[in-house]
């Protein structure tokens, strides 16, 4: 396992920024991740700590930071990860996607688009495994990596006002779900009909950063019964763990 | 209970924040001057974090259902109980059936009012802050009964605050952000020599600034963002974050206001002009 060089920067009176190399790759949120793991186990709960894509941001839960000495107990922190022992444990799901029109208001535009079969498109999105880059923007909000650049299409030239909650959408490098209703710009080709965030569980948000997403395609008769599975909170999704990277 | 009249402009309740869930893409939400609102509770001798009403602007119309004690914080909204004006930063001791109202703002714009024991409404992830879709609701409406403990007696060891308001001028104080060193000389003379005016485009998610500066072609990928967070969008608009901001954003984030710099914006409404200034 690969450890990156790490810039830490202030970031106001309460946190401190890690920045890995400007880039998106699974490597570099492995070693964001193995790090977070890591300093979990030194300082306990006292920082809330973000990671997104090549960043991690770490927040105090107490009194103002002194800056140099977060720094260096970061510091020897980041130079022993490698030697840490601790297993991450990240979990590939499987989520169920219906792509009928009536979800998929934009499915054919985007089809035509990018000049392939409505059919090929679904394929293709339900192919490939997405990586949880960060969750953000709304509560439970993913931001996924790994999109095949054959279904790269550009946000819509005008955002909707209303998308509803569950719909599936592509914007440029990125596909991902919408949480709960919002305004958006992303093309919509499906509709996810298992809630994503639940705030009644003690742990809202099942997907974690560093987790894979596939997606596959169901009827609409499927569609209606996870629906209701969810609502009366019976739904199980599918998820499988993924082996740790040893070094 | 206290029953809710009339809702005024925008009342949630709030305490001080959500914390531990960032990671999920929730905002940490909570009281927007905490100074304010940690004052009243202080004056009732409540915890710190005891819940209280946040009323933006224009306040609501609430009617008492048993005796209890009141201390009303912030900007000064003229209230007064059954007709008689009261005070603000004082304690007060209200009796079943008494109604509250509020009259015309007169300075800043958000107003805390604070209960003995504070509001008991139910924790969603530890928190009882108002944000939907984690609370079922927004913010509070008409016909809302919010919970509270009876108290009928109660001396408190401090009855009134003699303060001045903390949040006028509008200074805004910083730190730099993590994207600071993008700002060119231009771009710095025009953020420390003028003064910005507060948009329409204000509430408890984020102020966006008036009058844009220089705007910059950097593109970043999306990282974390605080309440506080100054970001300037690639057309030069300032955009300052609040406690509903988003957990991520892909802005460049120029400055992180100081804890009370959050306090001092979080009591201004459009039109209103602050300023910033660079912390050593």
């Amino acid at each position: 396992m690969k450890s990156y060089p790490v810039n830490i920067k202030p970031y106001g009176e309460y946190a401190i920024l890690l920045e890995w190399p400007n880039e998106v790759a699974e490597d570099i949120l492995c070693d964001i991740l193995d790090f977070m793991e890591h300093f979990r186990t030194i300082s306990g709960t006292e920082w809330e700590m973000v990671p997104a894509y090549n960043s991690l941001m770490m927040v105090s839960q107490g009194d103002v930071l002194d800056f140099d000495r977060s720094k260096q107990l970061i510091n020897d922190s980041l130079f022993t990860r490698a030697t840490s022992r601790i297993k991450r444990e990240n979990h590939l799901w499987h989520i169920p996607v219906c792509y009928d029109a009536e979800f998929g208001i934009d499915l054919e535009e985007v089809a035509e688009h990018l000049n392939i079969s409505v059919n090929t498109l679904i394929e293709q999105h339900t192919a490939h495994q997405y990586l949880v880059y960060g969750i953000g923007f709304l509560p439970g909000f993913m931001y996924l990596g790994g999109l095949p650049s054959s279904l790269e299409i550009p946000r819509r030239a005008e955002p909707r006002l209303h998308v509803a909650k569950g719909s599936v959408g592509l914007a440029g490098k990125q596909t991902g779900i919408y949480p709960q209703e919002s305004p958006g710009g992303w093309n919509i080709i499906g509709n996810c009909p298992i809630s994503l965030f639940n705030p009644k569980k003690e742990e809202p948000c099942l997907v974690n950063v560093g987790d894979k997403v596939q997606f596959h395609s169901i009827p609409r008769a499927e569609y209606d019964l996870h629906k209701i599975e969810a609502e009366v909170g019976i739904y199980k999704p599918k998820r499988i763990l993924l082996h740790g990277q040893d070094t | 209970m206290v029953k809710i009249l009339k809702a005024g402009f925008y009342s949630t309740l709030q305490d001080l924040g959500r914390l531990g869930f960032r990671d999920k893409g929730v905002p940490i939400s909570g009281v927007m001057d905490e100074v304010s609102a940690t004052r009243a509770n202080l004056l009732l001798e409540n915890e710190a974090g005891a819940t209280l009403m946040e009323m933006t602007m224009t306040g609501p119309t609430l009617q008492f259902e048993s005796h209890t004690y009141i201390c009303i914080s912030g900007a000064d909204m003229l209230p007064s109980i059954n007709g008689k004006a009261i005070t603000n930063y004082r304690v007060i001791k209200v009796a079943k059936n008494d109604v509250l109202t509020f009259g015309k703002l007169q300075n800043g714009f958000r107003s805390y009012l604070a209960v003995k024991g504070g509001f008991g409404t139910e924790k969603v992830l530890g928190s009882q802050s108002q944000y939907f879709p984690v609370t079922l609701a927004q913010c509070l409406k008409e016909g809302d009964e919010i919970p509270y403990k009876e108290t009928s007696n109660f001396a408190p060891a401090i009855t009134e605050l003699k303060t001045e308001a903390h949040f006028e001028p509008g200074l805004l104080k910083v730190n730099k952000g993590p994207e600071y060193e993008l700002l060119d000389d231009g771009q710095l003379a025009s953020i420390f020599s003028k003064s910005f005016t507060i948009s329409k485009q204000n509430n408890r998610m984020a102020y966006q600034l008036g009058e844009t500066i220089k705007g910059h072609d950097h593109s970043m990928l999306t990282s974390g963002t605080l309440p506080g967070t100054v970001q300037l969008t690639p057309s030069g608009r300032i955009i300052i974050l609040m406690k509903d901001g988003q957990t991520t954003g892909g802005y460049p984030r120029i400055f992180q206001l100081s804890k009370e710099s959050i306090c001092i914006l979080a009591q201004k409404k459009s039109r209103d002009i602050v300023s910033f200034e660079l912390l050593k």
